[in-house]
């Protein structure tokens, strides 16, 4: 509502700033920038999604390439965080919303009615603002996912991929000794990183992470943000962030997000030194958000 | 002064005191420049009188109702000649009666005894007096503490800090009032039953195996000598208990996930108070549609396939008490399932789980602890349940584990061994005593067991 409001009144300064382009979105908005990927893993068509009678998402388009890390960024309400719920189908429980357009993923259409949304989660493993272990020990949390997909062969196969999984998420040598205490003693950071070891052990194609450091202190968030460069070299990543910094530090490409249209997607690098589009500008310069 | 005009005048004094005590702190602000100058709002001048007024007044006004008539009595009973003097207690309050009957004029004073007569008048002038006295001091009482507060209405005299004290203390008091009470009966329980112990032993009692409480009247009554083993009873409950916790515990524990987990807002909002319906229908109401209803259709139903079921069978009573628990489980266990946060399911869906794997695997484990600790306060609600049990199982003590029988449960024969005309020093009456506190006990343990576990688990998530 801040923003909508800040939005109106952008223009009486930026027509000071600018002649052209105002803070205004064009109902008609097309995204500005490279949004399209000649090797996709992830095809977005002009997805609308609705609560109830609330549209929150208006016509993306976009595509996320394979072994990518492309962030999310853009004022709260924007649509982000609902936007990357749509891409494992998280949305699915949530009452009254539904939604519109094309999702596929190597080429194969998320919503086509027959398709299994428990292979779908198995394939787009998810990792939350809030870390949230399961109250169970460290062991069984990671062991999780393995468990009902039915990954493993034998009690060996399983601690094996509860090893690699622990140590890919960099946090087995911390915990090596006490696996078996819950997970929900650990401290914050290392929760968080329990969440991340628990969805890579299903070995998924893409990761989503919405806002997964919001909850961290600097330290663990730096942590966190290594192992999101490490983790690049064998997933595709999406990440939502709030913090604009986290964007810059981890991810190749940032799309920019503002009242649940698509305004802007670039290399980072781009975006963040020469945005194209005024809106983008105003938000990474901090005059919202 | 009757009782309860001095109480309409305590309660004008208080009225008085509050006016007076806001008004004289309103005075007492003015030249200083408005109630700001003052530590406390006028009002908390005004209640400060009012506690200063009433409470020191009231509670003499009650100690002197309470023990009024035991002192009276005593100084009536010490002025009668040694000639009369009763004595032993029957005769003493015999003799009470008598000269109490005089003074109110039941018996005429003509044809009495002359110190009966005189005793009777003294009673009545001492009534006289103490009402007389009693009027004077609480009222000088109430009086002195109205100066005194409005005495103390001073800028600076920190009133809120007095009546927040006072007030926290009389919430303390409600709260030992509850306490107390409680005390109280379990003594009672208590002292009946050590009486009881004294003519049966407690191992006799806690691991007899027979119960068959008629104990003679007469010296030479044959066959009516009285067994009082508690086993066969506590046997009956249990089972009955058993055969409700079976019933309950699996439909209770569905529909509340079915209620949490999958229901949509408006089938939510519509079975909820539904299923809670069941809670409020009166457990008389459960007692007949089990001993009129289910028990005889489980007869025949036996009969159809050559099983006897007897038509006072554990099977109806428990399995209509389980109906009547359903409600108690699944609405605790919907409250702990609701507040395992949805980050755990959202956490486990997007792990690929299916909806029913995320409520075995999560969320059950994650609401267990609750889950139990509302268990166990249902198993306690069915071992004190009596209402539907007095209706519909047996009177006969059987010790059996076979449901299709008749047994009996403690509290049926707590309401046997209790109702119509009894004597109260008879061991038989006395085993009701016993019976109580150890269906206390055991309901007692339960429950701190249960709470402990609840407890444990709220500490999980806050």
């Amino acid at each position: 509502m801040n923003t909508s409001n800040i939005a109106e009144k952008e223009p009486k300064t930026t027509a000071k700033l600018s002649s052209e382009q105002t803070l205004e979105i064009e109902d008609n908005h097309i995204t500005v920038g490279s949004c399209f990927s000649d090797n996709p893993k992830m095809t977005m068509r002009n997805v609308n999604v609705f609560y109830a009678d609330k549209q929150a998402i208006f016509d993306v388009s976009l595509d996320i390439e394979k072994n990518e890390v492309i962030a999310m960024i853009g004022p709260s309400g924007c649509g982000k965080s609902t936007f990357l719920r749509t891409l494992n189908r998280m949305n699915d429980t949530v009452d009254g919303c539904r939604m519109d357009g094309d999702i596929c993923m190597d080429g194969d259409d998320l919503y086509a009615p027959k398709l299994d949304v428990v292979e779908l989660r198995a394939r787009v493993g998810m990792v939350f603002q809030k870390p949230n272990p399961f109250p169970k020990s460290i062991y069984d949390n990671v062991a999780y996912g393995p468990k009902i997909h039915g990954l493993a062969d034998s009690r060996v196969d399983l601690d094996e991929i509860v090893e690699n999984s622990l140590r890919k998420a960099s946090l087995w040598e911390e915990v090596k000794e006490r696996l078996h205490q819950p997970g929900t003693g650990l401290s914050g950071g290392q929760q968080q990183r329990l969440c991340i070891a628990r969805a890579i052990a299903v070995s998924p194609e893409v990761i989503l992470m919405d806002e997964p450091c919001s909850a961290l202190d600097p330290i663990a968030t730096a942590k966190i943000e290594e192992l999101i460069e490490e983790l690049s070299e064998n997933f595709t990543i999406a990440i939502v962030t709030h913090s604009m910094q986290q964007a810059a530090r981890v991810s190749h490409r940032t799309a920019y997000f503002h009242l649940g249209k698509l305004i802007e997607v670039n290399p980072t690098e781009q975006v963040f030194t020469m945005p194209q589009h005024q809106l983008t500008e105003a938000y990474i310069t901090g005059r919202f958000g | 002064m009757q009782t309860a005009d001095i109480l309409f005048l305590l309660l004008g004094l208080g009225v008085f005191g509050f006016y007076l005590g806001r008004g004289r702190a309103l005075a007492v602000a003015n030249p200083l420049g408005g109630i700001r100058q003052l530590h406390s709002l006028p009002s908390y001048y005004g209640m400060h009188i009012v506690i200063c007024a009433l409470i020191p007044s009231l509670l003499l006004f009650g100690l002197w109702i309470i023990f009024d008539s035991t002192v009276i009595d005593g100084l009536v009973m010490g002025s009668l000649p040694e000639t009369i003097t009763p004595s032993d207690n029957a005769s003493y309050s015999l003799l009470l009666n008598k000269i109490t009957n005089v003074a109110s004029g039941i018996i005429p004073a003509t044809g009495q005894p002359q110190a009966l007569v005189d005793a009777s008048a003294y009673k009545l002038y001492l009534e006289n007096l103490s009402r007389w006295s009693l009027t004077t001091l609480v009222l000088m009482v109430s009086m002195s503490g109205l100066v005194w507060g409005r005495f103390k209405v001073q800028a600076k005299f920190q009133a809120r800090q007095a009546v927040e004290k006072v007030m926290q203390n009389m919430l303390f008091g409600c709260a030992c009032l509850a306490i107390f009470t409680t005390l109280g009966i379990v003594l009672s329980v208590l002292f009946e039953s050590i009486q009881f112990f004294r003519s049966v032993s407690v191992y006799d009692f806690v691991f007899g195996l027979e119960w068959s409480p008629q104990t003679a009247i007469r010296e030479d009554q044959v066959g009516s000598s009285g067994s009082f083993g508690a086993i066969p009873l506590f046997a009956g409950t249990l089972l009955v208990s058993a055969v409700a916790m079976v019933i309950a515990v699996p439909v209770g524990l569905m529909s509340a996930i079915y209620l949490a987990e999958y229901a949509s807002k408006n089938i939510r909002t519509f079975a909820k108070p539904a299923l809670e319906v069941l809670a409020g229908i009166p457990t008389v109401v459960y007692g007949f549609f089990a001993a009129l209803t289910v028990a005889p259709f489980l007869r025949d139903l036996g009969n159809d396939f050559g099983v006897s079921i007897s038509s006072e069978s554990a099977l109806a009573a428990g399995g209509v008490m389980g109906i009547m628990i359903i409600p108690f489980i699944s609405s605790l266990a919907d409250d702990v399932i609701t507040a395992v946060p949805q980050s755990m399911r959202d956490g486990s869906l997007a792990m690929g789980a299916t909806q029913s794997e995320t409520i075995s695997k999560v969320v059950i484990p994650a609401a267990l602890p609750g889950i139990v600790g509302g268990i166990m306060l249902a198993v306690s609600r069915a071992i004190g349940e009596t209402m539907i049990v007095v209706m519909a199982a047996g009177l006969a003590a059987n010790l059996t584990a076979n449901p299709l029988e008749s047994v009996t449960t403690v509290t049926v024969q707590i309401v046997t061994l209790l109702t119509g005309d009894q004597e109260f020093d008879s061991p038989k009456t006395l085993a009701a005593f016993a019976l109580g506190l150890m269906l206390f006990i055991v309901t007692l343990l339960l429950n701190i067991f249960a709470l402990h576990i609840v407890k444990k688990y709220r500490e999980q998530y806050e």
